[in-house]
This record gives C-alpha cells, sequence and structure tokens, in this order.
C-alpha cells in the first residue's frame, strides 16, 4: 500500500464517501505526475500566465541596515494574484479537468487562496465556490470583492470563529455531498492524503528556483531559509528541495498572535499537540479534551489551529525548526521591509521576516539568509489601517 | 443490555435514535435514553460532541455545540454510560469523532467503555484502515466496532467493511451530511442491493430520515432506520420544558417506531 504518512503524521481520516474521491485522485495526481504534457502544460501556463520564475532579489538596504548576512528575498509576491497560492490552484484545476469536473470548491483565509481559485476556475471555464469566514470576509473584503469579480461565488461561513477552521469544515461539507461532480481545490499543504503531497509538489517550484538562481548569483547554496507557516505550504515549496542539503537550515516562523502565553495565537507547532483535525493527523491546537481551540493571529492566512502533516514530521525529526512571532512583531517587521526596500509585505511573511530581525544582526557577513515573501500586502491595508486607528 | 445481534434476531426493523450526550445537559440525556426506550428504541446511538464533527449538519452540529457548553466530556458520557447500563435493556451505542477519542486514549476508551457496559461504537472519521489495533481491540473486548458505508462505495470495498465491521453496518443513506432533508439517495434500492451482495452484517441506514414516511419508506430495504436530527430539533424545541419534551419525544419517536413496524 502506498505511504499515506510522513513518520507518525498524515493519513486520511474521512468519511467513508470522500474515500473514493481520495483514490481517484491519488491515481490521477500520480499519472499526471510523470506525464509530459502535463507538466509542459503547467510549465508555460506558470511562464506565462503566473509570470514565474519568481524573482531573487538582494534586499541591499535591509542587509545594511541589520549589518549581518546578506539578505534575499524570494519574490512569491510578484506573481498574478499576489501570493505563491497561483502555484497550486494552476496545478490542481489540471487535475480536475483531467478528472472531469465541472465545479471547484476551495477554502479561503487571507482570500489569497480563494482568489488564486477564482481565477484559475474563472480561466478554465469552471464553476466556483469559496467558503469563508465570516469574520475574514470582513478583515480581507479586497479579495472578496475579487473573488467575486473573477465569477466566484463567496460562501459565508458562520459558525465557530467564522475563520479559516470553520471554513475549511464547511468546504469539506460540501464536498462530501458534491464528490461526484466536484474538485475541492485544498490551499495548503493540509488534509487527508494525497492533499499534502500535491499542495507540497505544486509548491515545490519555489525551492527548486532558488537553488538555480542562488548558485547563479552566489555560486552556493544559501545558509538559512525562512517562510511563514499557517497550513505551511509556502514554507514547504521553499523547503522540500532543500531537505538533504543538511548544511541549510530551515525555520518556519508561526503566528504568536498576542502572545502565546495569553493563548490568543496560533502557534501549532510551537504550542500545540498531536491530534486529527480535516484529515490528517498532524500538531494542533485542542483543549484537554480534544476539542479544537480558536486560533489567533492579525494575520487571516495564519489564522488556523492545524498544520501540515509533514511540517509536524520535520519538527519530530528536527531537520527544521519552527518560531513565533507576535501580532506587534510581525508589524513592526512590516513597516521596515516598506521603509528600506519599498516592499509591502503580506502580514503573514512580515511573521517570517521578523524572526530574522531577531538572528541575522549576529550572523556573519558571509552568509546567506533567503525570506520566502509569500504574498503582498494590498489585502492587509484595511487591517493595518484599524490598527493605526485602534492605537491613535 | 441486550447484545446488538440478539436485536437483529428479534424484529425485523430495528429503530436507531441519535440523541447528544450532554444536550441539554447530561441529567436531561439519561432520562432521554429512558423516554426514548420507553417509546421502542432497539439500539440508542449516544453522540460524544466535538468542535468540528465533519460528518454532522447543522442541527448535530448545534446540539454538540450546547453540550460543550454545557460541561459534557468523555469521561463523564462513559461515567452517564456505566450508570445507566444496567438498568438498561437497549444496547447503547457511542457515537463520536476520533480526536475525541485519541485524546482520552485509544486503549483506556476501549477499556472503559467494555467496563460500562457499551455495546458497540462509531466514528464516522475513522475508516478501519487508519488504526486497525483500535478495532480489533473493540472486538476482544465484545465491543461492536460499527463501520459505515456510503452510495459511493465500490464492491470490493464494501466486501472489506462487512468483514470488518461488528454488529451491524452503518449504510449513509446520501452523499452529504446528517441531517440533509434531501436524503435518502434516490437510488437505494440499488444501493442497498449492491450492498447485500457483499456483506452479511444486518444493515442500518441513517442520514437525511426525518419522519415517519421516510422511515417506513426505507424500512422495507433493511433491518434498521437510524434517525438523529430530527428528534434533537423535538428536543431542542422544548428545552423549557422538560416534561412537554420527554412526551414530545416519546409520542415522535413511538410514531417512527409504528410507521417502520409497518
Amino acid at each position: 500500500m502506498e505511504n499515506k504518512y510522513y513518520g507518525r503524521f498524515g493519513g486520511q481520516f474521512v468519511p467513508e464517501s470522500l474515500r473514493g474521491a481520495l483514490v481517484e485522485l491519488e491515481k490521477e495526481y500520480k499519472s499526471i505526475k510523470d506525464d509530459d504534457e502535463f507538466q509542459q502544460e503547467l510549465e508555460e501556463t506558470l511562464s506565462d500566465y503566473v509570470g514565474r520564475p519568481s524573482p531573487l532579489y538582494f534586499a541591499e538596504n535591509l542587509t545594511e541596515e541589520l549589518g549581518g548576512a546578506r539578505v534575499y528575498i524570494k519574490r512569491e509576491d510578484l506573481n498574478h494574484t499576489g501570493a505563491h497560492k497561483i502555484n497550486n490552484t494552476m496545478g490542481q484545476i489540471l487535475l480536475a479537468e483531467r478528472m472531469n469536473k465541472k465545479r471547484i470548491i476551495a477554502e479561503t483565509g487571507a482570500g489569497q487562496h480563494g482568489v488564486a481559485t477564482a481565477t484559475a476556475a474563472a480561466r478554465a471555464g469552471l464553476e466556483c465556490e469559496v467558503f469563508m469566514g465570516r469574520e475574514d470576509m470582513e478583515r480581507q473584503s479586497l479579495n472578496v470583492y475579487k473573488m467575486r469579480k473573477l465569477g466566484a461565488e463567496v460562501v459565508p461561513v458562520d459558525t465557530g470563529t467564522k475563520t479559516l477552521k470553520e471554513a475549511t469544515n464547511e468546504a469539506i461539507r460540501d464536498w462530501v455531498a458534491g464528490v461526484e461532480y466536484t474538485h475541492y481545490i485544498i490551499g495548503s499543504v493540509v488534509g487527508p492524503y494525497p492533499y499534502p503531497e500535491i499542495v507540497r509538489d505544486f509548491q515545490k517550484i519555489i525551492g527548486e528556483e532558488l537553488k538555480e538562481q542562488m548558485l547563479e548569483k552566489e555560486g552556493r547554496l544559501p545558509d538559512c531559509l525562512l517562510a511563514c507557516v499557517g497550513g505551511g505550504s509556502n514554507a514547504m515549496g521553499l523547503f522540500y528541495p532543500f531537505i538533504e542539503e543538511e548544511e541549510v537550515s530551515l525555520i518556519g516562523v508561526e503566528a504568536a498572535g498576542r502572545g502565546i502565553e495569553t493563548g490568543k495565537h496560533a502557534s501549532t507547532l510551537t504550542a500545540g499537540s498531536v491530534g486529527v483535525l480535516h484529515g490528517s493527523k498532524s500538531f494542533l491546537l485542542q483543549n484537554g479534551q480534544g476539542q479544537i481551540s480558536h486560533a489567533h493571529s492579525i494575520s487571516a492566512g495564519l489564522d488556523y489551529p492545524g498544520v501540515g502533516p509533514e511540517h509536524s514530521f520535520l519538527k519530530d525529526s528536527g531537520r527544521a525548526e519552527y518560531k513565533a512571532i507576535t501580532d506587534e512583531e510581525a508589524l513592526e517587521a512590516l513597516d521596515l521591509l516598506s521603509e528600506l526596500e519599498g516592499i509591502i509585505p503580506a502580514l503573514e511573511p512580515a511573521h517570517a521576516l521578523a524572526w530574522g530581525l531577531k538572528f541575522i544582526p549576529d550572523m556573519d557577513e558571509e552568509e546567506i539568509v533567503v525570506l520566502n515573501l509569500s504574498g503582498r500586502g494590498d489585502k492587509d491595508i484595511n487591517t493595518l489601517q484599524n490598527e493605526e486607528e485602534d492605537k491613535s | 443490555m441486550k447484545e446488538i445481534k440478539k436485536v437483529f434476531k428479534e424484529v425485523d426493523s430495528a429503530l436507531i435514535p441519535y440523541i447528544c450526550a450532554g444536550d441539554p445537559d447530561l441529567k436531561t440525556t439519561r432520562e432521554l435514553i429512558f423516554t426514548l426506550e420507553r417509546a421502542g428504541a432497539d439500539i440508542i446511538e449516544l453522540g460524544i460532541p466535538f468542535s468540528d464533527p465533519l460528518a454532522d449538519g447543522p442541527v448535530i452540529q448545534e446540539a454538540g455545540q450546547r453540550a460543550l457548553k454545557a460541561g459534557a466530556d468523555l469521561e463523564k458520557i462513559i461515567e452517564l454510560t456505566d450508570d445507566v447500563s444496567s438498568e438498561l435493556e437497549t444496547p447503547l451505542v457511542l457515537m463520536g469523532y476520533y480526536n475525541s477519542i485519541s485524546n482520552y486514549g485509544r486503549e483506556r476508551f476501549v477499556r472503559d467503555l467494555e467496563r460500562a457496559g457499551a455495546a458497540g461504537v462509531i466514528v464516522p472519521d475513522l475508516p478501519y484502515d487508519e488504526d486497525p489495533d483500535f478495532y480489533e481491540n473493540l472486538r476482544e473486548c465484545g465491543v461492536s466496532g460499527i463501520l459505515l458505508a456510503a452510495p459511493n462505495t465500490n464492491s470490493s470495498r464494501l466486501n472489506y467493511l462487512g468483514e470488518k465491521s461488528a454488529g451491524f453496518l452503518y449504510c449513509v443513506s446520501l452523499l452529504g451530511v446528517t441531517g440533509n432533508k434531501k436524503g435518502p439517495f434516490e437510488k437505494l434500492e440499488q444501493y442497498i442491493e449492491k450492498v447485500r451482495g457483499e456483506v452479511e452484517l444486518p444493515l442500518a441506514l441513517g442520514f437525511g430520515i426525518d419522519g415517519p414516511e421516510k422511515a417506513a419508506a426505507v424500512s422495507e430495504y433493511v433491518e434498521g432506520v437510524i434517525m438523529g436530527s430530527a428528534i434533537i430539533e423535538v428536543i431542542n424545541g422544548y428545552s423549557e420544558d422538560k416534561d412537554k419534551m420527554h412526551r414530545k419525544v416519546e409520542a415522535f419517536v413511538t410514531s417512527i417506531k409504528r410507521a417502520i413496524q409497518g
């Protein structure tokens, strides 16, 4: 039997009605993985439509300011639709077409995955519904507008904290009911097998490009990779091609929200415990009775009480380290990058940068750090304005 | 408490109501169990409330939220099972999600179910393949691990489920979640025929069966009829007046029982 696990994490903890769809998805995915025609179509789409390869930018001002290692930024924010999410949706939409599915559904937190899915569905001419927590719809209203403009229906989710976890619950429930004609495009490296593998494979282009670009610019691999982790798709895509390169340290940065000690955070790997959520076994935030806790982060994309199973495995095996950054620290990092480099990052990768600010100054000038700038900050303008009003 | 096997020997059409433990509170749940037995329940399913019940529609989700708010947890639900099992003739089956169970401790859960006298357990998000030890452990302890099948389950998988399930096979009536008014599956006859071809266990059908008419119609095909959301709506409608709640639940469940006895 195919191994559905990463160490003790992963699996397929789903109702029996989804089993058939997962088997079909796995079969179809295996067949396209080595199919030249599929890969060529995807490659062309990524280059001509998405705008890949994304640039690797040497952040000279930031490097000077910090006075430590050389800092490079992988510009996933320059992709079409403004984040890394589109790498995955372009791959999965082709899969959906191969499986003759007429309808696409997705969950979204920050709305970036929702926009990327709506974009892919519009281009493919497929019906699209995106499930989004009511709270997220408010704080990311720009993305809601974009999705609707792209012809997608945005379905508000009013249960629980009205954020990404509940949106994912509703998407899974909808998938159970419409499984015969619907493909569910999961936005992160979470969910039942084979989703964590599919999403990681479609995102690993980030790390693959980086390797080439780094060798070209510096003639060697970087010393450290930094990425934010909610579900963990941009981090997994960045890390995966470097897992065997043991001299490269891998650091994932989660959201500590208002501080881990306050209980209002989304630090699944740093403060959670092992359990089963949304079809796979991984670290998650839960209480003593196994009820899933409410996550909190200023960044909607990190506001999730679970994490991809392969990250749990990388943590367990010690290959990657996971740290946490508060709302406030992320906001400061966002300001710094905007002012120094003229790049307004999304709040999510601002967390990764904020962790970098703590250790880059102590590194040697010859060392190299790469920050994965997974998305741009336009979607967060409302949140930033509200924060400033609250302070003044 | 009777064995599940015995129930299916005694009746042609077993009535299997589901209620959520702790909704509105555990004391009322205890009383409701006896109300259901009086009304003719042949097996009683007791739901373990969970924060993220993926197989459930809004009615059972909300019941779970009410139960959690009122302080229900797995430890107390097993205590309740232990407390009623000696007075109860009707087999009691617990239904809950895997994270509650793995958090409680899988082995401890099986041991405590056996000690408490539970007849079976249903974990809708735990396929046999993901934790065979858990299901084997249940079998050794004489607690039925009841598996589910769906309208899109293929024949070889049905055969496998038939071998691995204990007590009965829970046939989900539709592609969807509990309480879906669209149920049951339009090609019910073919679906059940396909299951029957592979499975020797008694079959019980659930999801979306909301009243006497549907219950009567589906009872033609299967040995058991499972009903949850519709009963929970009655319970929730009379949460302020307990006496009335019991009378209404008893009347409703009795009407279903009559309907399936034809």
